[in-house]
């Protein structure tokens, strides 16, 4: 059954900060969230898929505790926690399956049980109201922690839906990766914050999270680009024997795997 | 996540389950009809050039739906036939559609033209939403494909691809499984060689099980008697992995409850959307197959079914 943590902030709280998916990228979460501080962030999120991908997944838990970053369980999250076998990405391509395993056996071996722990106390979706806006946040879609909502695949009249079903002004998600928002004439708001976890094929080196700033009732979203030392990751990974695949991907902007299950739009803007 | 079979509900033990309706994520359309300038022995719903017993849907029928489409919250758009692109109406359509959301339009391949192809790019491209074509071919050279598809179809359909990448598009091939498991890696390796070698350079496949109806029948075999599903394998598993469980498919004669089963008695559920809303019972040997392997009709297949069933 899906839990839901309803949550209050203050009154006054002009801007948030959500981060997407980790993917174990400490060295670009540790970026981000200073530059969220700068910029004035009063609370910070995190939309889960805490590990996967990079090296050291261990070293993200201090960074969100620290920071006080409420945190949402996501697949690879609630994989880890339930000790499952597979990390539930919903990949259907042999090859992209075949790296979505090294990287769930690398991380799952890597993460402490404390954390895993940890992992599975974490709620999978987070509500809270902003002025006068019902705010939901999500992994990948509220009714489904795994559902790829790409902008070239969700029609607005799915979105009206999930508003309308989730009693919710603003849902917010990660899951595939790729930012991109939509405001409906209604005046309601999905926003896909992306993720710090890996670039977003678009042959940069740059991640992503996204800044929310309500003011006067009109809610405002900025994604913003993190530049971070992807060198000092890469050769982490490279310590680790992780694929060069994934290596590749932090050096270039470009994925290398987890590619079949982009839709077209969204596939013919990257390399391979 | 939805698991377990809360909607579904048996009958008895000598029965079918019934799976109810969700949600519309994916909307059909029969948009070819049977009529299909091809006659593949494989063929589930046996489609050749003079099979009209299913005809074109006209861009105003398309459109009646897709405005009734809205309520439901579709996510997805498919159009199959038949061959889509022998209705000269199939462009329109597929402008209309994009206005709405993403649309797959699954394809034989052998009649498009530089022209048509063009018209197909400026259309995507004037659209947020995704185009997708999937191209069936059964083989990665003429000798596999064209004893199953017909004289000249791999050629003819390799021609399309082409005309397809030159203008912009990843097209998904297609390929209905019709040889032994143990060789599926070493086809899969040859196509992925044959498509990089003709110019497609990312090529995307896609490999489907055989559906043992219509002409699939007497060229392989047809199903079994045992071979149904039963209220008991539903118990605990994903009904997301069946498409009536979150689609249907609008053809001339109404809307029906999926692509596969068009031409069974009772698959043909009203006249509109909202009236083919009821529970389907899974009585057909077919929805055998569609529970082994997932929404096989569907571009992402299993993708939100639960891993952990």
């Amino acid at each position: 059954m899906t839990d839901v943590l309803h949550i209050s902030i203050p009154e006054k709280t002009e801007r948030i900060a959500v981060f997407g998916g980790i993917y174990s990228n400490h060295t670009a979460l540790q970026t981000a969230l200073i530059d969220a501080q700068n910029r004035g962030a009063e609370r910070m999120f995190c939309l889960g898929d805490l590990g996967a991908f990079g090296p050291h997944p261990d070293r993200v838990y201090p960074l969100l505790h620290d920071h006080d970053v409420i945190t949402l369980r996501g697949n690879y999250d609630d994989s880890l926690a339930r000790g499952l076998n597979d990390c539930q990405c919903g990949y259907l391509d042999t090859r992209d399956n075949h790296f979505a395993r090294l990287s769930y056996r690398y991380t799952f071996f890597n993460t402490s049980d404390e954390n895993k722990i940890w992992l599975g106390k974490l709620p999978e979706m987070v509500r809270f109201r902003w002025g006068a806006r019902q705010v939901l946040l999500c992994h990948g879609s509220p009714r489904k922690m795994n559902e790829f909502l790409w902008e070239s695949t969700t029609p607005d009249q799915f979105l009206h839906k999930l508003f309308v079903d989730y009693d919710a002004d603003v849902i917010i998600g990660t899951h595939t990766g790729l930012k991109w928002s939509r405001t409906l004439a209604s005046g309601q708001s999905f926003i896909n914050v992306g993720a710090l976890g890996r670039p977003e094929n678009d042959g940069t080196t740059r991640v992503w999270y996204t800044l929310l700033h309500n003011v006067d009732s009109e809610l405002t979203t900025t994604f913003v680009p993190v530049e971070y030392d992807y060198e000092r990751l890469a050769g982490e990974m490279r310590e680790e024997a992780l694929p060069e695949e994934f290596v590749q991907t932090i050096l270039t902007g470009w994925w290398t795997t987890c590619l079949e299950i982009l839709p077209a739009k969204e596939r013919q803007r990257g390399k391979w | 996540m939805t698991t377990a079979n809360t909607n579904a509900t048996s009958r008895c033990n000598n029965n079918p389950p019934s799976v109810a309706l969700r949600g519309l994520d994916e909307l059909w359309f029969q948009v070819g009809g049977t009529l299909c300038n091809l006659s593949c022995n494989h063929c589930f719903i046996s489609c050749h050039p003079r099979n009209d017993s299913f005809g074109f849907l006209s861009l105003e029928a398309v459109k009646e739906r897709l405005r009734e489409s809205v309520q439901f919250g579709v996510k997805e758009y498919y159009f199959t036939g038949g061959e889509p692109f022998l209705n000269k109406e199939m462009a329109e359509i597929l402008s209309a559609t994009l206005e709405y959301g993403p649309a797959t339009v699954l394809t034989n391949g052998t009649v498009f033209t530089r022209r048509l192809a063009s018209r197909l790019q400026a259309i995507a491209e004037a659209s947020r939403y995704s185009l997708e074509f999937r191209v069936s071919i059964d083989g990665y050279n003429a000798e596999m494909n064209d004893p199953i598809r017909g004289a000249s179809t791999f050629e003819d359909a390799m021609k399309g691809v082409a005309l397809l990448v030159d203008s912009g598009f990843l097209p998904i091939i297609t390929i209905t499984q019709t040889w032994p498991e143990e060789k599926t890696v070493e086809v899969f390796e040859q196509f992925v060689n044959v498509l990089k070698a003709r110019g497609y350079s990312r090529p995307r496949i896609k490999i489907l099980p055989t559906i043992h109806l219509g002409m699939e029948e007497s060229r392989s075999r047809a199903y079994e008697d045992d071979e149904r599903v039963t209220p008991e394998m539903l118990e605990e598993f994903d009904l997301d992995q069946l498409l009536c469980h979150h689609s249907r498919i609008v053809t001339n004669r109404g809307v029906a409850v999926c692509p596969i089963l068009i031409e069974k008695p009772g698959a043909h559920l009203a006249a509109t959307i909202e009236g083919a809303s009821q529970p389907f019972p899974l009585e057909h040997n077919a929805c055998f197959t569609c529970y082994l392997y997932g929404t096989i009709c569907s571009n992402t297949g299993a993708a939100l079914a639960d891993t952990d069933r």
